[in-house]
């Protein structure tokens, strides 16, 4: 129960609503209670003494007391209602927050079915447990309380009766809860499963159709719904066998009363009256005992969601602002990788990068060869601190990454990303994504420089235009070209282009190239390329083979002194060059 | 003008896709979608019988122990008889033992029932997706449509399983208990029935707000799943651009709606057991005046009285169950009438019912005079007519948004051409299953996706039949195999979501590999090498080549290929290259004609050495 009892903070704002509807709740099982004694008074006072008037009268008091009580109710549902669903709201956003802080490094192990699983179903379970505790929790001891001192007013020996049950029940309760736990604990995960097998489903579809896998898919999917049904079947057969039996030893309790009760009448110990009422505190009593137990599923359903959920809520943000940061106020743009070794599992055993001494000045244009998987995004992925190094440093003007804070090294940096992701919307949220306040000049301009202003405004809507989600309205050179307008809005004074060009034809891409020259004039650029037309005119060519730095130079230079890069350009031009040459 | 973005900001409504936007309530959704949740239970319904037995007896047993009672305080105790009193509790044991046997069996039972009912469902629900066409895909925020498998399918577990009995118990113990009272005081048990019509009024009144506040609940639960699933997904973005504050901001509108509609359903929902509390408590007050002035004239007992007491207090908790599951349904139908919704979505179109099926290509590929727009009216190929040859390899190069993935599009069906005609080895595509078309196309799309799986299964996607041997012969040709046994568990590495713990080059040779698997009678590539290095591509060609033309001693005929490119050193060795610019095919020929002609292909080429000196 500690995961879901550390939940309590989230019910800590909404305090007095919540102490409001306990005390309403209060008012609730007083006038329950009342109404069995009242009863009793009919009974004995009116009836037996023939006198209308008390009949009357306490029949009147009842109905009251049921007025009142279900006032007291309406009451306690409304607030529990708001504290419940406004803590959930803001586990939710607790946990959407958390994410916000998480690196790369974090997001990695992370798939995103799981991360939905647990900001909706899991959050659910924990509301609906918030509500029971206001509507039922507090009532269920109150209710159990105030029955035992009627009922120990009422018939002492009895009361001893109910003493014996009570170590049964609260017995049977917590074993069925340890128990159910780990239960409910795999539900989610098997939960997490089936989500994450749907998401891919739909991310992929065109591979699934292309392939002709429908069958295939449906085949893996049935897999993670039937592993669900058979643990939803486990638990919740599990659980259904308590509520029975709860009801079982309520009415355990009944016939006990009638029992003991019935002989001491025969002795003349007890009146008739007070058996009826006996039975009906012993049944007021114990009632509260079969809605813990029934409340026994949605327990350990919501102590194992609440764990899941702190999973998240507790996870250590591998990429964090230093207490000591500073914001520097004027970045000027120098880059410098200094014995940067690098690894995507903490140990600079098996590096991904290793060795890395580089220095980018302000106005330089650095770009980056390499065969695939040698390291090139990862080396500049360091710069904005989406992973942090194992040893050495990258330095900003001198200041080491780490001891800027995010948001002041991330504002200086643009950043197209290989996959150039976007999201559903206008496309010109979409450019202005990284400045949302930019005007409407400022979207075209970088749209120009990014060469999409043209097709942007051949759509009927122009920049209006609306994506689908990852826009998947745009053909790949068409999103990344957005992607690199997204990136040079932000007006950079680290520019990042990872790749970003590979779809674009060769034409639109010098187009491109010849904009950025401009642009970047005053700025650093690194550029992640393939294609050697790519990167001619960089001041810098670094190529990198197997996480080292192999060569670095001009153009020029590296055609003289490296062998790679030689080979490299031979990939590309092959035996034709004569012929351009002509 | 490409792809399907005028589609998308027509807002053309999909194939039998009902506007959801400002809904109106209507009845008969409601009913229907009783009726069909109701049409899934069917197959069960001998097994449901058997639940409604064991109800059944559990109810009349634990109705038949307050009678018992009654005569226990009347008859035994008044009377001093404590023998009769022993039976009289001997039985009662045997009765609550019974109800307690039989309340155990039908809830064992029904939470198989209930699983497999969702099960089904949800087995429907994700192999009706896989019959959807593109488009409808293209339309749907994604976790919008996780969220009907989810939370909508959700809420309808939570009422099947546990309500569907209880309304029964519900029902049956009302009627029980009505038959008991009558039995032991006519006067008093009509007395008790003043408050139905009330109660009846009651459940009406809120479940009508209830239905509306659930339907407003489950859409706006999915609108934020959507909205989450799209964050998570692209949140390295978020990160790369500082934009945390801005996607919390819009997180926490579509969160407060939720809050907003969720309180407003859950009230609503939760007013009915106080309310119908005051009811039966109010009953028990009438009970207690008329009864005790009853008993006055003599016309009852106290035993009756205690009797009757105890009967409305077992009154009131299922007229309580009862209100409350009526509300609860209301959930469950929101949530029904969501995951019908989808699956009454038509599916792609279907094969014509004289469709045949293509075992095997020669590999001839024709477009005829072919038309073709993602919208009517803004055609994105026009008349554009080509033949490849058997076992040629065809390379289609154009500024982006030419048309040339289109190209792809249409070759696999994915979309249908307006005019003119596709034809393989003769065959027109649309007189052929589309499932059989597809096989025999090796496709490596623009977008690489990689499943959540191991790298092994990852590359058997493209035969589900092949050995580990053929999986890790496909990725030495795809010149994968070296990368792939430096990762940490070898062929067994699991890729995270999307292969993101993968390079975009890798990704795409495992793509590649995938493919090549197939081992397809037509090899389509759409810029599968783009994130490649030249140097890794150089070797990836020559294993395709040596892939798409066989020796001719091995037997194998040539394959055809087609491939999308920028990178001009990845086409120049194509048999034909086509030069598509603006859904036209400008230019055509092999590389060395082309460059002759000093055209459009000439000044692509050219650019490739923009401001450098002519290499020596």
């Amino acid at each position: 129960m500690k995961s879901l009892l550390r939940m309590i903070r989230f019910v800590k704002p909404y305090k007095s609503p919540a102490i409001l509807s306990m005390l309403l709740l209060l008012g609730v099982v007083v006038s329950d209670l009342l109404i069995p004694r009242l009863t009793q008074r009919v009974i004995d006072q009116g009836i037996a003494q023939q006198d209308v008037s008390i009949i009357v009268s306490t029949s009147l008091l009842m109905l009251g007391a049921a007025i009142l009580s279900a006032l007291f109710a309406v009451g306690n549902t409304i607030l529990s209602v708001r504290v419940a669903q406004g803590a959930s709201a803001d586990l939710r956003s607790a946990i959407v927050r958390k994410v916000q802080t998480f690196s790369f490094g974090n997001l990695d192990r992370i798939q995103t079915g799981q991360l939905l699983v647990r900001s909706t179903s899991d959050v659910r379970a924990v509301q609906l447990m918030v509500q029971m505790s206001l509507r039922m929790f507090t009532r269920a001891p109150l209710w159990m309380l105030g029955s035992i001192v009627m009922l120990i007013l009422t018939n002492k020996q009895l009361s001893l009766l109910m003493l014996a049950l009570f170590p049964i029940v609260v017995g049977i309760i917590l074993f069925f809860l340890g128990r159910a736990r780990p239960l409910f604990l795999s539900v989610q995960q098997k939960l997490d499963r089936l989500n994450q097998v749907m998401q891919e489903n739909l991310a992929g579809v065109r591979v699934v159709k292309a392939f002709v896998r429908s069958e295939h898919e449906n085949a893996r999917f049935e897999r993670t719904n039937r592993a669900l049904t058979v643990d939803n079947v486990r638990v919740m057969q599990f659980i259904a066998t308590l509520i029975p039996t709860m009801r079982a030893l309520v009415n355990l309790g009944v016939v006990g009363v009638i029992w003991f009760g019935g002989r001491q009448v025969i002795v003349g110990d007890l009146t008739v009256g007070g058996i009826v009422a006996s039975i009906n505190y012993i049944a007021f009593a114990l009632f509260p005992m079969m809605m813990l137990g029934g409340m026994a599923g949605p327990l350990s359903a919501a102590d194992a969601s609440a764990a899941r959920i702190w999973e998240i809520l507790d996870g250590d943000p591998e990429v964090q602002t230093r207490p000591d940061a500073q914001a520097l106020p004027d970045i000027k743009g120098r880059v410098a990788f200094e014995d940067v070794c690098f690894s995507y599992n903490h140990s600079c055993d098996e590096p991904v990068l290793n060795g890395i001494n580089l220095a980018a000045e302000p106005g330089q244009t650095v770009a980056i060869l390499g065969a695939t998987g040698s390291g090139k995004s990862s080396l500049v992925h360091l710069i904005p601190r989406f992973y942090d190094v194992e040893a050495g440093r990258v330095t900003l003007d001198g200041v080491d990454v780490r001891d800027l804070t995010l948001a002041n090294l991330r504002a200086q940096i643009g950043v197209a990303l290989q996959e150039a992701v976007l999201f559903s919307g206008a496309i010109r949220d979409n450019i202005r994504y990284g400045r949302p306040e930019a005007t409407e000049e400022e979207v075209i301009a970088a749209a120009k420089a990014a060469q999409a202003h043209d097709f942007i405004t051949a759509f009927p809507d122009g920049y209006d235009t609306v994506l689908g989600q990852r826009g998947v309205n745009l053909s790949g050179g068409q999103k990344q070209r957005i992607s690199i307008a997204r990136a040079l809005l932000v007006q950079p004074t680290v520019l990042i282009l990872d790749d970003s060009t590979s779809a674009v034809d060769v034409e639109t891409e010098a187009k491109i190239q010849a904009a950025l020259e401009e642009l970047m004039a005053e700025r650093t650029s690194f550029v992640i390329a393939q294609r050697i037309s790519t990167v001619l005119n960089a001041d810098k060519i670094v190529v990198l083979d197997g996480g080292r730095v192999a060569a670095e130079g001009t153009h020029a230079e590296l055609m003289e002194s490296s062998p790679i890069y030689h080979e490299i350009y031979e990939s590309q031009l092959g035996n034709n060059q004569e012929k351009i040459v002509q | 003008m490409t792809k399907q973005q005028s589609r998308q900001s027509s807002g053309m409504p999909g194939p039998g896709g009902r506007h959801r936007g400002a809904r109106i309530e209507k009845a008969e959704d409601v009913r229907s979608a009783l009726h069909r949740l109701l049409a899934e239970l069917h197959p069960y319904r001998w097994v449901l019988g058997a639940v409604l037995i064991l109800v059944t007896v559990s109810t009349l047993l634990d109705l038949a122990a307050p009678f018992l009672m009654g005569r226990a305080i009347d008859e035994f105790i008044a009377a001093r008889d404590l023998a009769g009193l022993a039976l009289i509790v001997l039985l009662m044991l045997g009765a609550y033992a019974g109800a307690w046997l039989a309340n155990v069996g039908q809830s064992m039972i029904m939470a198989r029932v209930s699983q497999s009912v969702m099960r089904g469902l949800r087995r429907r629900l994700f192999e009706h997706l896989q019959t959807l066409s593109l488009a409808f895909f293209d339309r749907r925020p994604h976790g919008e449509l996780m969220s009907r498998l989810t939370n909508d399918l959700d809420a309808i577990s939570r009422v099947l399983a546990q309500n569907v009995t209880q309304l029964f118990t519900g029902a049956l113990t009302l009627v029980g208990i009505l038959v008991m009272m009558f039995a032991i005081n006519f006067w008093l048990a009509l007395a008790s029935m003043i408050v139905f019509p009330f109660m009846m009024w009651l459940v009406g009144f809120v479940g009508r707000r209830t239905r509306r506040g659930f339907r407003e609940y489950q859409m706006r639960i999915g609108r934020l799943n959507g909205k989450l699933e799209e964050m998570f997904s692209g949140q390295r973005v978020i990160m790369a651009f500082g934009q945390e504050a801005a996607m919390l901001d819009d997180f926490e509108a579509a969160n407060e709606q939720v809050r907003r509609v969720g309180t407003r359903a859950q009230t609503y929902a939760m007013l009915v057991p106080p309310l119908m509390g005051i009811l039966s408590n109010a009953n028990i007050a009438i009970l207690a005046g008329l009864g005790g002035w009853m008993t006055l004239r003599g016309w009852t007992t106290v035993g009756a009285i205690a009797a009757f007491y105890n009967y409305s207090r077992k009154f009131a908790a299922p007229l309580r169950h009862i209100g409350n599951l009526y509300n609860q349904l209301q959930a469950a139908l929101a949530g029904a009438e969501r995951v019908f919704e989808v699956i009454d979505q038509q599916p792609e179109l279907a094969d014509a019912p004289d469709a045949i099926a293509l075992d095997e290509v020669a590999g001839e590929v024709i477009f005829d005079h072919v038309d073709f727009g993602y919208t009517p009216g803004v055609p994105v190929i026009k008349d554009m007519s080509l033949r490849a040859a058997p076992g040629q390899t065809i390379a289609l190069v154009g500024p982006t948004g030419a048309g040339k993935t289109t190209m792809v599009n249409l070759l696999t069906r994915f979309y249908d051409i307006d005019g003119g005609a596709v034809a393989i080895d003769g065959r027109d595509i649309r007189g052929l299953q589309k499932a059989s078309l597809r096989r025999q196309l090796g496709i490596v799309l623009q977008d690489t996706f990689l499943f959540s799986e191991s790298v092994m299964e990852n590359i058997r996607y493209g035969r589900l039949d092949a050995t580990d041997e053929e999986c890790i012969a496909a990725a030495s040709l795809a010149n994968a195999d070296q990368f792939i046994r430096h990762l940490p568990r070898g062929y067994d590495t699991k890729l995270s979501e999307r292969g993101s713990n993968l390079s975009q080059g890798q990704r795409q040779l495992l793509a590649i590999a995938r493919a090549v698997l197939a081992d397809p009678g037509i090899l389509i590539l759409d810029e599968a090498t783009s994130s490649v290095d030249t140097r890794t591509e150089v070797e990836i060609q020559e294993a395709l080549l040596r892939l798409m033309h066989p020796s001719a001693s091995s037997g194998r005929r040539a394959r055809t290929s087609f491939v999308i490119a920028h990178r001009l050193s990845t086409i120049r060795d194509a048999d034909k290259i086509l030069v598509i610019n603006e859904g036209r095919i400008i230019e055509r020929g092999a590389h060395d004609e082309l460059l002759a002609q000093e055209g459009f292909y000439h000044n692509l080429y050219m650019s490739q050495f923009r401001g450098q000196s002519p290499p020596k």
